[in-house]
């Protein structure tokens, strides 16, 4: 008992969180106000903000493009817009690095932000006159997951129990412990081939359900692996 | 698209604690003392007794005997539930999971001598406490509203007997009367919840007073699931609802209780019924323990421990939660963490990558459910969103039907989670 407990603290002291990535914020915000200078002499944001040259840029992340009132954009940035181009972090960081690669005739005469983390930066401070996560759940996310694989000895360890147990909490306010089956299906008790292959077809967005797609976009195939065990195993 | 920052990030103050060797008790067991029995706190303790193996002591706070949740009190309201059927009593866990279930008020804490001091006298020690008391209301949020005035006019934003005088209050109104809600200012409780209520009322009166009308005043420009909910207002209550936005005066607002007026930017307007969704902060024990900062609990996100005392947690509506709405599914999710964040401190259990979800379900008419939800992790700064998904309008009949018996599965699902 005392070794196995001894071995677990040491592994995870050692691998701290296993190795990999942590979830990161889009960029630094306080860096993005000052790189934001280079925009203001066209787009205000904040509270007074105006169009002028160029629109206001406040609740621009999830905005169509080409949508705020009053503003009289180029035909190119209108017509994206009605092609359905939304406003997220990865197509105004194209934007941004290169105004012409999205729109060709973009009144938007800006040669272009080069450098990745500045556009990270500049656009993190942008995030922050769009709506928060948290008064509007939907709203554009704010950082990168992460990307953590457990080293092996700490898989092997835990075995399936502890860890598919841990990660079950997550799946166990929905999918309840007792296989109750209504409105959401059970899994206790499901073959874990089954499993797998159903938690694989959500993770590639073959099954729709974007819940699930998202719980199991978050898993790797060890922690999907785990799960399956630990689910077969219950009564 | 990948960023350029593959730096790995050292120790987070999970490792530290994982480095810690387990504590050794004079007195056998650790002792841990919730402060709130909701979505945060029951489930913190149900997770706490049930996988410590007994090697914790474990005492939950709660005052009332038997508990409503708020999430579906909406639905009480639109006659889709009974208020029974959205009651819960304390009696598994403290009969099957060997939580010492208090029901008092805990009126004070002393973070130095580590106890919790109860109203009727009784003083808790601690090894670490949990504080997840939900909210309270900003004093003077809404000008002529405070607790004197709420059998007047409901708040309904704490689920039980304000829920069933809300409902009565519309059931009586008379025929071509007007319901009025002055909706929150960010950041509140269960952000489609006031909407939800509108489409639940909304039901409601188009069963029992078809001329009746709805007027939502409100001081945010937008909410969550704006557009679904103006589409379903649209398709199903069409010219009932009119929404006053801080364009016309929606965040210039008082109310005369006396005479169930709502004053919008001067202009008195007379009501039937009036619900009074007053701005929030969180609930004042966090404020008598002093981990508030402002109005609400700072913690970080990869414990859930206070930024301010590492041996206070603080759970759900009460934090500075960072980009996860308040909700219970929140607060639920949060529990786990915060579980098994404890347990690596007190008896040197492993401890994993902090994950967080959220999804809130809303009912717009009779099998008309939506949803949205996001998936969140902990960095040094706040716990941040990484991903989202959310209903579109114009969705199929069959689908929107499926999302609300979702809801009633994912309902089942966090009652047992928390109440065992």
């Amino acid at each position: 008992m005392i070794s196995k407990m001894a071995i677990a603290i040491f592994l995870v002291a050692t691998s701290a969180m296993g190795t990999g990535v942590r979830a990161e914020l889009l960029g630094d915000a306080a860096r993005g106000e000052a790189l934001f200078r280079e925009c203001s002499s066209c787009h205000q944001v904040g509270a007074e903000a105006t169009n002028r040259v160029g629109p206001h840029l406040n609740d621009i992340f999830g905005r169509k493009a080409g949508s705020v009132e009053g503003f009289r954009y180029s035909k190119g940035l209108a017509r994206m817009g009605a092609d359905g181009l939304v406003w997220s972090f990865d197509t105004l960081d194209a934007y941004v690095e290169n105004p012409k690669a999205l729109v060709s005739d973009t009144r938007m005469s800006y040669r272009g932000m080069k450098d990745e983390a500045d556009r990270a930066d500049l656009l993190a401070y942008l995030r922050g006159f769009s709506a928060s996560p948290a008064n509007i759940p939907e709203s554009q996310p704010t950082a990168r997951a992460s990307e953590v694989e457990l080293s092996p000895e700490t898989l092997a360890i835990v075995g399936d129990k502890a860890y598919g147990e841990y990660l079950s909490s997550e799946c166990l306010t929905c999918h309840q412990r007792s296989g109750a089956n209504e409105g959401i299906p059970g899994i206790v008790g499901w073959p874990i081939e089954d499993f797998v292959i159903a938690m694989h077809a959500y993770k590639r967005q073959i099954r729709p359900h974007p819940v699930m797609q998202m719980m199991a976009g978050r898993l790797s195939d060890e922690e999907i692996a785990a799960l399956a065990a630990y689910f077969e195993g219950l009564e | 698209m990948k960023l350029n920052r593959r730096a790995f990030i050292g120790t987070g103050v999970a490792a530290a604690a994982a480095l810690q060797a387990p504590m050794v008790w004079s007195q056998g067991r650790a002792r841990v003392v919730v402060i709130g029995g909701g979505a945060g706190g029951a489930t913190v303790a149900r997770y706490l007794a049930k996988d410590s193996q007994g090697q914790i002591d474990v005492t939950l706070v709660e005052p009332t005997r038997h508990y409503y949740t708020c999430f579906f009190s909406n639905l009480y309201i639109g006659g889709f539930r009974d208020i029974a059927s959205i009651g819960h009593s304390y009696g598994t866990l403290a009969a099957e999971y060997g939580i010492n279930v208090v029901h008092d008020w805990a009126v004070g804490v002393d973070r130095d001598a580590k106890t919790v001091t109860l109203a009727g006298g009784a003083v808790l020690p601690y090894d670490r406490l949990v504080l997840s008391p939900g909210i309270d209301f900003v004093d003077g949020s809404v000008p002529g509203w405070d607790v004197s005035v709420q059998h007047k006019m409901p708040h309904a934003y704490k689920a039980g007997s304000q829920s069933e005088l809300l409902k009565a209050q519309i059931e009586a109104m008379p025929q071509g009367g007007r319901f009025a809600m002055v909706a929150p200012p960010n950041p509140f409780r269960c952000p489609p919840g006031p909407y939800e209520r509108i489409s639940m009322v909304a039901h409601l009166l188009t069963q029992v007073n078809p001329t009746a009308k709805i007027l939502l005043v409100d001081p945010k420009e937008q909410f969550s699931k704006q557009a679904l909910f103006e589409e379903g207002w649209q398709k199903h209550y069409g010219g009932m609802i009119e929404r006053i936005g801080p364009d016309f005066g929606g965040d210039k607002v008082e109310v005369r209780a006396d005479t169930m007026e709502v004053v919008i930017d001067g202009t008195a307007e007379k009501v039937d019924v009036c619900n009074v969704i007053p701005g929030q902060k969180a609930g004042r024990i966090c404020e008598i323990a002093g981990v508030t900062d402002g109005n609400w609990a700072p913690v970080t996100g990869f414990t859930m421990q206070s930024r301010i005392d590492p041996t206070v947690y603080v759970l759900g509506d009460a934090t500075a939660q960072g980009d996860m709405p308040k909700s219970g599914y929140s607060a639920n999710s949060q529990a786990k963490v915060a579980a098994m964040a404890i347990r690596g401190e007190l008896l040197g259990s492993s401890v994993f990558p902090a994950k967080f979800s959220n999804t809130c379900w809303s009912l717009i008419a009779p099998e008309d459910g939506v949803k949205v939800g996001a998936a969140y992790e902990p960095t040094e700064e706040k716990i941040a969103s990484v991903s989202s998904f959310i209903s579109q309008t114009g969705e199929d009949a069959a689908l929107r039907k499926q999302t609300y018996e979702e809801s009633l599965g994912w309902y089942a699902g966090i009652t047992s989670d928390m109440f065992g």
